[in-house]
């Protein structure tokens, strides 16, 4: 239909318009800065010019200035240098969670698409259950039970994401498991749990990665909420969705006390999608 | 018939789920590690031992488990959720009473996401300009901000900068617009992406061709024919969206100080008080379940080929 003169509106938006050796701005940008947010992680004494926790109360509530280029919060306390330190905590949490939650999945899943029957049909049951609550109002049900603190949202984000992957690896399966290769490794003779490990499990496993990227991002804006809650970490730690809840009360003296947290929260959760979606688009390319 | 014979099927795979979801709450009260009576009147009581078994008594924990899983069940089929730990009212009504508050703030908030995302989809699908472009980064920022970050962006400039709406409190409908546009905006991304996404398909399908042909304009095709096809998928996520309505609920309260469901399940979940955390899970899997069978049901009216196979 090339030669109709029917204008549609530019319709025909091809989805895989991504150009091969070309990154777009975009990805750059989110790279740019992820990478920025790890360094914060790994050394934030490298890019942070106070200590977080030094509260100066002469200095409390300052505006930012090229002292102290995000202001002071209500202790006088350097924002810059705490959203700097924050990195580590939502990085850590989101990583962790997310490997956690995909390998409990692919336990889940795979037992599940490879036993098949009644066992499969239960795991698939519970597994739809589960998958009909938000996210957050299981993790918040688990650190009911966990109590709170760092490594109890993480187990909480974790358990509330394990569901979602468990079903994609179970469908992944299914399809793999009918699949030439695996039915040639059958006829060959090769044990079931050879054929499991060397042929299932990594076929299965490569979209899951893909997949987890982008769920790095929820797991981190999962934590921020957490921590706003007051579910996460205590009181002097600088993590981004606490700082924000405690300065809350101070919005009115000083808006930038609100404002830098968040932009750090967010723009490292729209990196992460963004990255996350590029990649799928690559591969979801290549397939 | 047909209608009557899938409703019933629904309705049975509803109760299926609900059964399950006690049950798990069930077990999760059995492994729970920590003993009713201690959490209610804390670790270093004076308690006497006769008391102790008075209370757990009271609480059935001492009859045999398969006789507390079948009372368990049973009087969550028959709407009672138990009795909250810290507050000496029923689960039941503890929620009743927060309800109508959260209601309010949701159902506007989805009106006021559902209507930009209507409008962000009529304006962009099957097109590809700047406008696209900034609704699209829209869309993103919407999906990947935190809600409580929104909400605290909206009172720093319209309740200190600007004091136009309150900060707090309950003053009518102004102190509804901030909660309300923090929810709305927190929601927007995900039904306008979704929706989108089958509007495009829809518009490159030979029926959107054949209108044009037959001389109808361009928006016409969008809003008569197109924007069906968008209604379906913002149907099917409508359950999820309960949840993330939900989810959204308890931060937006927090954040502006509402009273309402959220408010009550962070205070459960905070004073570990199980019952009402329990109840709240319950009580939402009974929506999500109830939801799901009136979509099922309104599929049918928003898409007459579903009609014809039946």
């Amino acid at each position: 239909m090339t030669n109709l003169s029917i204008e549609m509106g530019g319709a025909g938006r091809a989805a895989g318009k991504l150009r091969r050796g070309r990154v777009p701005l975009g990805v750059l940008l989110a790279g740019l800065i992820l990478t920025f947010m790890v360094v914060c992680a790994l050394a934030p004494g490298f890019v942070a010019p106070y200590d977080p926790y030094a509260p100066d109360l002469l200095a409390s509530l300052k505006p930012p200035s090229w002292a102290h280029i995000f202001g002071t919060d209500q202790l006088g306390r350097d924002i810059f240098s705490r959203v700097v330190h924050g990195a580590s905590y939502s990085l850590y949490i989101g990583l962790c969670a997310t490997a956690l939650a995909v390998a409990a999945g692919i336990v889940i899943g795979l037992s599940a698409g490879v036993a098949g029957g009644v066992i499969d049909l239960a795991l698939m049951r519970v597994i739809d259950v589960l998958l009909a609550f938000p996210g957050l109002l299981m993790s918040m049900a688990v650190v009911a039970f966990l109590g709170t603190g760092v490594t109890n949202i993480l187990i909480a984000i974790a358990i509330a994401s394990i569901p979602g992957y468990a079903r994609i690896v179970r469908a992944q399966v299914m399809v793999v498991r009918t699949s030439g290769y695996v039915e040639a490794a059958r006829v060959l003779g090769q044990p079931p749990m050879r054929t499991l490990l060397r042929h299932i499990l990594p076929n299965t496993v490569g979209p899951l990665i893909v997949l987890s990227t982008l769920g790095i991002g929820s797991a981190i804006l999962q934590s921020a909420a957490l921590s706003y809650l007051g579910l996460g970490p205590k009181a002097p730690t600088p993590e981004w969705g606490l700082m924000l809840s405690e300065g809350q009360g101070y919005l009115r003296r000083g808006w930038w006390v609100g404002i830098f947290p968040g932009v750090f929260a967010t723009a490292t959760i729209i990196s992460t999608t963004v990255l996350g979606r590029y990649i799928k688009a690559l591969t979801d390319g290549r397939a | 018939m047909a209608l009557a014979k899938e409703l019933f099927t629904r309705l049975l795979a509803g109760a299926a789920v609900l059964w399950a979801a006690a049950s798990l709450a069930f077990i999760v009260l059995q492994l729970l590690p920590s003993d009713p009576v201690q959490v209610i009147y804390g670790a270093d009581s004076t308690v006497t031992p006769e008391m102790r078994d008075r209370i757990r008594a009271d609480f059935g924990l001492d009859q045999p488990l398969w006789r507390q899983y079948a009372g368990f069940v049973g009087r969550t089929v028959t709407g009672d959720l138990g009795t909250s730990y810290q507050q000496r009212r029923t689960v039941v009504s503890i929620i009743t009473s927060e309800l109508g508050s959260t209601i309010t703030l949701a159902s506007l908030a989805v009106l006021l996401a559902f209507s930009m995302a209507v409008l962000a989809t009529l304006a962009t699908a099957g097109r590809d300009n700047w406008l696209r472009r900034v609704i699209s980064s829209l869309e993103l920022v919407s999906v990947s901000t935190p809600a409580f970050w929104i909400g605290l962006l909206l009172l720093t400039f319209f309740s200190f900068q600007w004091p136009i709406f309150p900060v707090v409190g309950d003053q009518g409908w102004k102190s509804l617009v901030l909660p309300v546009a923090t929810l709305g905006i927190a929601l927007f991304g995900t039904l306008s992406q979704v929706m989108r996404n089958e509007m495009d398909q829809a518009l490159e399908q030979p029926f959107a061709l054949t209108a044009r042909t037959r001389g109808l304009s361009l928006w016409a095709v969008r809003w008569r024919h197109a924007l069906r096809h968008a209604l379906i998928p913002a149907l099917t996520i409508a359950a999820e969206t309960f949840g993330a309505l939900l989810a959204g609920a308890i931060i937006t309260e927090q954040v502006f100080g509402r009273p309402g469901l959220g408010r009550i399940t962070l205070q459960a979940v905070r004073n570990q008080d199980i019952p009402v955390v329990l109840g709240v899970v319950l009580f939402s899997a009974f929506v999500f379940v109830t939801i799901n069978i009136i979509v099922d049901l309104l599929y049918r009216v928003v898409d007459p080929r579903l009609r014809a196979r039946a």
